[in-house]
C-alpha cells in the first residue's frame, strides 16, 4: 500500500519546471499529482507519475537529481471534514507528517491526499487498522 | 628612514653580509633540522658547498607541503624552549601552517616592520591604528611590534568594529592606518553612517597588505581617505608582514635583503629567472633562528629589479604581487584553498564533489559564495534536510577557514566543466589587474 513518489531538485530559476514536465511529456509519462516545496534558492518538486521508474531514468538522463520515496495515498471523501477525520487518526496513532499534498479524482466525489511520514510501515498498518482507505499505486494512477 | 645604515648599504657590502649570513644559516639548518639534512644530502649538498649568495641556486626548494609534512614544529631549528611565539595560518587542506619565533626573531621582525613604517615617513610622533587581526594571524602583532619599535603610539584595535574604529580614529587623532586594503575601503564607505567626515581626520598614510590589490584600488583608497597608501608584503612562513614594503616612490616593494634573499624562478622548471622576468617569488631566510626556510616557494608571481631606487635604498624591489601559481585565494585577508572546501564536502560523504567558489567584492568587502551541486547522495525530498545540509557546510567552512560563506545548492552540471574538470574558482574582484 505504498506509492512511489519522485522528488526532483530544482534551482529557483525560470524554465526548470517547464523542462521537467517537457521531458516527462516527451516520454509519454503522465503526472497524477505534484507539489513543490520551495526556499529562496531552490525547490523540491514532488511527483506521482504513472511510470515512476521510467520517469526517474529519463530525468536523470537529463541531468536532474532525482530521488524516490515511498508515500501513502489516502482516499477520503471530498467534503468538509474529510481531511480532518484522517488527520485525527494520524494524531491518535502518533504518526508525524513530514509533508502532504492533495489532488481530486477524475469523477468520484472522493479526493486523494498523499502523506510522507517517518515510519511508513507502521503508518500503513495502523491506518488500515483504523479503517482508513489507502490506495495502491495502480489505484492512484487510475483514480 | 628607520635604519639608513642597512637600508642604504652598498650592494657589494650587502652581498658580503648576505653571503656570510647564508653560510651560517645553511650550516645551522643542516645540523639542526633533520628535514634539511636529508634534503641536502639527497641533493648532494654539503654546507661547505655554499660559500656565497652565488651558490644559492644549488640549494633545494622548500614548499608549503614540506611545512605540512612537518606539522606542527618539526622544521624548527631551535629547541622549543627558545621559541617565544607561535603564529599559524590556514593550510591547504585544513591543517594549519605553523611558524615560530625566538626572541631574536621577534626583534628582527619589529625592526623590519619599523623600516616598513619608516618607508612612509612614520616617526615616534605618529599614532598608528593597527586594524589587522591580532592572534594567530601575523598581521596584527607584526605591525604592532614594528610600531612600538619606532616609538609611535599604537592603537591595537584589531579588525572589525568598524564604527568604533572610525570614532577612535577621529577622537585619538590617528595618523597612520594599517589594515587590509579592502577593509580600508570598507571603513571609508562606513564613515558617513558612523557620522565621521573623512576629511576631518588626521590620517596621513596607510600600510595595506595581507591580500592582493590593484593600483586602481590604491587610487581609490588615496582619494577617499586623502592619504598616501603603501603596499606591504609578507607571509607568515618567511616572517609575516615586513618582508618587503613600498617606499615614497610607490614603485615596487623593497625586499629587506639583509634578512631575506629573494629570487624569481620559473614555476615549472625551478630555474632562476633574471631581473625583469615574471615568475614565482622564492625567499630564503638568512637571519631567522626558529624557522629559517631555505628557498621557500611562495607561489606568488612577481618580478624583481635591482635597479637603484630614487629613494636611495639599495635593496631589490619586487613588483606588487601579480598572481598565484596555485589556486589559493585571499578572501578578507584569509588564505583560502579550494581543497579546503573540498575536504569539507568529502566529509559529508561526497566522493567526487562538484563545487565552485565565487568570489566578489560587494561594497568593498569580499564575498564568498560556494555553489555545491546536489548529487543523489546529498539530495533529500525534505526541505528541512537540504537546509540543514546548507547550514552544515556553512558552519564547517566557518570553522575550518575562519570566514563566512554563503552556500548555494545547485543542480547537477550547473558548474561549467572544461575537459571534464570543473572550473573551481570564479574571482570577479580583479585583484591582480595591473594598471
Amino acid at each position: 500500500m505504498k506509492v512511489k513518489q519522485l522528488s526532483v531538485f530544482l534551482e529557483n530559476k525560470s524554465g526548470r519546471l517547464a523542462t521537467v514536465t517537457k521531458v516527462l511529456g516527451d516520454h509519454q509519462i503522465n503526472i497524477r499529482a505534484l507539489s513543490i516545496a520551495d526556499t529562496t534558492d531552490f525547490g523540491i518538486l514532488r511527483l506521482i507519475v504513472d511510470q515512476p521508474d521510467k520517469a526517474s531514468q529519463v530525468l536523470k538522463e537529463n541531468d536532474f537529481t532525482v530521488s524516490e520515496t515511498d508515500v501513502i495515498a489516502v482516499q477520503m471523501s471530498d467534503k468538509p471534514g474529510g481531511l480532518a477525520a484522517v488527520l485525527k487518526v494520524l494524531e491518535d496513532i502518533k504518526i508525524n507528517i513530514e509533508y502532504m499534498y492533495a489532488f481530486v479524482g477524475r469523477t468520484d466525489a472522493d479526493a486523494v491526499v498523499v502523506f510522507r511520514v517517518e515510519d511508513i510501515d507502521r503508518a500503513v498498518e495502523l491506518l488500515q487498522k483504523a479503517g482508513v482507505k489507502l490506495l495502491c499505486a495502480e489505484e492512484v494512477y487510475a483514480f | 628612514m628607520w635604519n639608513p645604515e642597512m637600508e642604504l648599504m652598498s650592494r657589494s657590502e650587502l652581498q658580503k653580509l648576505q653571503s656570510q649570513r647564508l653560510k651560517n644559516t645553511v650550516e645551522r639548518v643542516y645540523h639542526n633540522v633533520p628535514f634539511y639534512k636529508k634534503k641536502f644530502d639527497e641533493a648532494g649538498i654539503k654546507p661547505e658547498h655554499i660559500q656565497s649568495v652565488a651558490d644559492l641556486a644549488r640549494l633545494p626548494f622548500t614548499t608549503k607541503q614540506d611545512l605540512r609534512d612537518n606539522y606542527p614544529l618539526n622544521l624548527f631549528a631551535v629547541p622549543q624552549d627558545e621559541v617565544v611565539r607561535i603564529h599559524a595560518s590556514s593550510g591547504t587542506t585544513g591543517k594549519m601552517t605553523v611558524v615560530g619565533y625566538t626572541r631574536h626573531d621577534i626583534n628582527i621582525w619589529a625592526e623590519l616592520m619599523a623600516r616598513t613604517f619608516g618607508c612612509g615617513g612614520v616617526t615616534h610622533k605618529d599614532i598608528i591604528q593597527v586594524a589587522y587581526g591580532y592572534g594567530l594571524f601575523t598581521g596584527g602583532l607584526g605591525a604592532h611590534y614594528g610600531a612600538e619599535k619606532i616609538g609611535a603610539t599604537v592603537v591595537p584595535i584589531s579588525g572589525g568594529n568598524t564604527k568604533r574604529q572610525l570614532q577612535i580614529m577621529a577622537d585619538f587623532g590617528t595618523t597612520v592606518l594599517a589594515c587590509t586594503p579592502s577593509y580600508a575601503l570598507y571603513m571609508a564607505e562606513t564613515a558617513p553612517e558612523a557620522g565621521i567626515q573623512l576629511s576631518d581626520l588626521k590620517l596621513r598614510v596607510g600600510f595595506f597588505g595581507a591580500e592582493p590589490w590593484s593600483n586602481n584600488m590604491r587610487k581609490e583608497i588615496e582619494a577617499k581617505w586623502n592619504i598616501k597608501a603603501f603596499d606591504i608584503y609578507g607571509l607568515s612562513e618567511i616572517i609575516g608582514p615586513g618582508v618587503s614594503s613600498e617606499c615614497m616612490q610607490q614603485d615596487g616593494l623593497h625586499v629587506w635583503e639583509d634578512h631575506f634573499l629573494v629570487e624569481v624562478i620559473d614555476p615549472n622548471t625551478g630555474e632562476v629567472l633574471p631581473d625583469g622576468e615574471k615568475g614565482e617569488l622564492v625567499f630564503t631566510c638568512i637571519t631567522k633562528e626558529a624557522l629559517p626556510l631555505i628557498r621557500y616557494r611562495t607561489r606568488d608571481i612577481s618580478i624583481i629589479t635591482h635597479e637603484p631606487c630614487a629613494c636611495g635604498r639599495t635593496h631589490a624591489r619586487m613588483h606588487r604581487v601579480m598572481g598565484r601559481t596555485d589556486d589559493m585565494l585571499i578572501i578578507r585577508g584569509v588564505n583560502v584553498f579550494p581543497s579546503q572546501i573540498e575536504s569539507v564536502l568529502l566529509e559529508i560523504g561526497e566522493t567526487e564533489p562538484h563545487y565552485q567558489l565565487i568570489v566578489d567584492r560587494e561594497g568593498n568587502l569580499d564575498d564568498l559564495e560556494i555553489w555545491v551541486e546536489v548529487s543523489e547522495r546529498l539530495f533529500s525530498d525534505e526541505v528541512r534536510k537540504l537546509e540543514q545540509l546548507e547550514s552544515y557546510i556553512r558552519r564547517e567552512i566557518q570553522s575550518t577557514l575562519g570566514i563566512s560563506a554563503k552556500v548555494k545548492l545547485v543542480e547537477p552540471k550547473t558548474i561549467a566543466r572544461s575537459e571534464g574538470k570543473a572550473k573551481r574558482i570564479i574571482d570577479r574582484r580583479d585583484v591582480y589587474k595591473q594598471s
